[in-house]
């Protein structure tokens, strides 16, 4: 099908790759190997003193209900951020792909907040709900009677993280879904429409399994943004409070490394986020991809 | 000829440059905080000509930490480095990383006498036996806040702030049945409410002098008077008394903006207040329970310090001695004192502020080191001294947030707190014995 182009000599090619392959060796194998190894150790931040402990950094983990606790809230929070954020574009990108007026000011408006970097996405979120400042939680608490304290208030601090970093990566998802609406062929849903197919019927028989391709990879961008991009959020909002009700497994890490200079542990803590990594990609595509028409 | 001699004169002030060591020094400070360093700097520099003090910002306390980490394992370690003080066991435990500062102005023959430093802030950051390691920076305590507006609506003396935690406790509910949305708020769980608690009361913290004397410290801080004191502050939240504002310096807001009328917070707040509040408030030293024997005694120090690493080049170690003697001076440490809000180290700075009319103007740091200066300062008061103490304070902070959940018990969490705080002690004291 392609034309495939012969390099002239057999170097050329690993020379064009190489500047890809150090950055790749440098800022991901590298640090990797790195994790590794030092999660099988005990050390003083200075490097003064290392005691080998061979897999106690790993048992320690294991053996700990909050770790579990932590792996259950990531899951969780993952998948909800991914079901909501995905079906709330999908919705929005159907509705602005009609023919309606001021369409384009809508459209540009949606993507609007993928422009907002997440730190300040947690930021503005926390202001408006922020039981002691907030202009959104005052409103709850006075005017709507809704005790809202996210401090102490698990489920609300899960919700209200939910939102915000849903938020942001429902213009990401708006994008994509428009864009794939859009590539959706006209005559193929007025040929169903005459063949008396309701708008209803249309959509799940023609149109969403055309968008399957897009779907797909939004699935995996989602579940990825959900357990690793929204540390900022987390940080900002809740700093995986209350208690440790939203320390989810990329804060944690990060807590119990830098701030808490764990090392060991931290680091063991990141070798199993990437096996983790690592079996979510090859699950997805090697059992997902396959009932995904591209 | 003119031109020679301009040639040979910017050869010379190139030279002289070069001449000039520089001494790095890594800080977290920003704003006015930030400026003052740099001002203290300038100050030293324009002082000699051998050294220039180059301080660099490097974001967040536990930023800097880090980068000083990364940096003395690259080899690349800068002379001075702020350290907050829960980094002050890791600093002391990385024996090949840092020179004390003691032995620092001993081998720099430093005019340095231990005497004239305030015990209870020099007391935080030396080994029992009095031996100074780093140079107390930047030292708060924590005090208590009052409106004074909201105790005239309540029908209360605005001049006569509550002494003791019962007074306090009646005063928080009259201030909420006034009308007030709740009585009282306090920062930072851990550090004002189970630190200085425990060594305003005289009480133990932890074994070994509140882990001064050994890394085989125990927690156990989970005494008759604490529980009480927590049972009443988680039985006053149901009530509405007592209001949650988060974690660290997070309840802030609720104060300045009038919702409560009594709130504990460090005597660091006490400018960012002034600007903040649209009432009057006053400053008063905290509340004791009476029935406990020896209280009140000596609240404690928080803010950070400066440690000196070690492996630089010996010469260089001149320029460091001379700064540190430098800002310990009587002028300096007033300056530092009257410009950031931190309190003074050494008596002199004291006694200097004080016969400059400051405190007349700003009586709210005068109550704080009043409150330092209290008593002699016993093993129960003089510090904490932890490892892994980030960790410990995390513990007291989610567990504390448990328990006014209603997810555990006070004397359940609170028994948690020793628990889970002595497992991470272990921790320590295994790799560093």
């Amino acid at each position: 099908m392609a034309k495939q182009y012969e390099f002239p000599s057999k170097g050329l090619p690993y020379l064009l790759v190489l500047p890809q392959m150090v950055i790749v060796f440098m800022f991901f194998f590298w640090p990797s190997a790195q994790a590794i190894w030092q999660s099988f150790f005990l050390q003083d931040p200075f490097g003064g003193r290392v005691i080998f402990v061979g897999f106690e950094n790993y048992t320690k983990l294991f053996g700990d209900p909050d770790y579990w606790a932590s792996f259950r809230v990531s899951v969780l929070f993952a998948l909800a951020i991914t079901v909501s954020s995905m079906s709330i574009s999908l919705f929005l990108a159907i509705q602005t792909n009609k023919k309606i007026r001021f369409d384009s000011f809508y459209k540009t408006m949606m993507i609007w907040p993928y422009a907002v970097a997440t730190m300040v996405a947690g930021v503005l979120w926390l202001f408006m709900f922020n039981p002691n400042v907030g202009i959104i939680a005052w409103l709850l608490k006075y005017k709507m009677g809704v005790d809202w304290n996210h401090l102490l208030k698990a489920d609300q601090a899960f919700l209200l993280l939910t939102i915000a970093s849903s938020w942001k990566q429902i213009a990401y998802n708006f994008v994509f879904f428009l864009a794939g609406l859009q590539g959706v062929p006209l005559p193929l849903v007025e040929a169903a429409a005459m063949d008396g197919a309701g708008p209803v019927k249309r959509f799940w028989r023609i149109i969403f399994p055309m968008l399957s391709p897009t779907t797909f990879y939004l699935l995996v961008m989602n579940l990825v943004y959900g357990f690793f991009e929204t540390f900022p959020i987390v940080h900002q909002v809740t700093a995986g409070g209350p208690g440790k009700a939203t320390q989810i497994l990329v804060y944690k890490v990060w807590r119990d490394g830098v701030i808490n200079l764990d090392l060991g542990g931290s680091s063991a803590q990141s070798v199993i986020l990437m096996i983790m990594v690592i079996g979510l990609t090859v699950v997805q595509f090697r059992f997902i991809e396959r009932k995904v028409t591209y | 000829m003119k031109k020679i001699a301009l040639v040979a004169m910017v050869f010379l002030a190139i030279a002289g440059a070069w001449a000039q060591t520089n001494i790095e020094f890594w800080h977290a400070m920003t704003g006015k905080n930030a400026e003052t360093v740099q001002a203290l700097a300038d100050r030293f520099n324009a002082t000699q000509k051998d050294f220039k003090v180059v301080p660099v910002f490097k974001g967040s306390y536990s930023d800097t930490m880090n980068a000083g980490i990364a940096a003395f394992r690259a080899g690349q370690a800068p002379h001075i480095i702020q350290v907050y003080e829960v980094g002050t066991a890791t600093m002391m435990a990385a024996k090949g990383a840092v020179k004390p500062v003691y032995q620092l102005m001993a081998e720099n023959n430093e005019k340095f006498d231990p005497k004239v430093y305030i015990p209870t802030i020099t007391g935080y950051y030396s080994t029992s036996d009095g031996k100074m390691l780093s140079l107390p920076f930047n030292s708060s305590t924590s005090v208590m806040y009052y409106n004074k507006d909201a105790f005239k609506k309540a029908g209360l003396d605005p001049e006569k702030p509550p002494v003791t935690w019962p007074e306090f406790f009646e005063m928080a509910k009259k201030l909420k049945a006034s009308g007030m949305e709740g009585g009282f708020t306090t920062n930072w769980i851990s550090w004002i409410q189970l630190e200085n608690f425990s060594a305003w009361h005289n009480l133990p913290f932890g074994t070994k002098n509140n882990g001064f004397d050994g890394l085989d410290t125990q927690l156990v801080f989970n005494n008759d008077t604490v529980i009480k004191h927590l049972q009443t502050i988680s039985d006053l939240s149901k009530a509405g008394v007592f209001i949650y504002g988060g974690r660290e310096n997070k309840a802030n807001p609720l104060f300045s903006s009038g919702r409560v009328g009594l709130h504990f917070e460090s005597i660091g707040g006490y400018a960012n207040f002034k600007n903040t509040c649209k009432f009057e408030f006053g400053v008063a030293t905290l509340p004791y329970y009476p029935d406990v024997k020896g209280a009140p005694q000596n609240s404690i120090i928080g803010g950070a310090s400066l440690w000196v690493f070690n492996n630089k080049p010996k010469a260089d170690y001149k320029g460091v001695a001379d700064f540190m003697a430098f800002i310990s001076l009587p002028e300096n440490q007033a300056f530092w004192h009257q410009s950031t809000g931190y309190l003074p180290i050494t008596n002199a700075a004291y006694d200097l502020t004080k016969s400059q009319g400051f405190y007349k103007t700003n009586p709210g740091p005068e109550v704080a080191i009043k409150q330092l200066l209290r008593a002699a300062p016993t093993g129960n008061s003089m510090g904490i001294r932890f490892g892994n103490f980030n960790i410990i304070r995390e513990i007291e902070d989610q567990t504390w947030e448990d328990i006014l959940a209603g997810k555990i018990s006070v004397k359940d969490g609170i028994n948690k707190m020793v628990l889970d705080g002595n497992k991470t002690l272990r921790e320590f004291e295994r790799l560093n014995k």
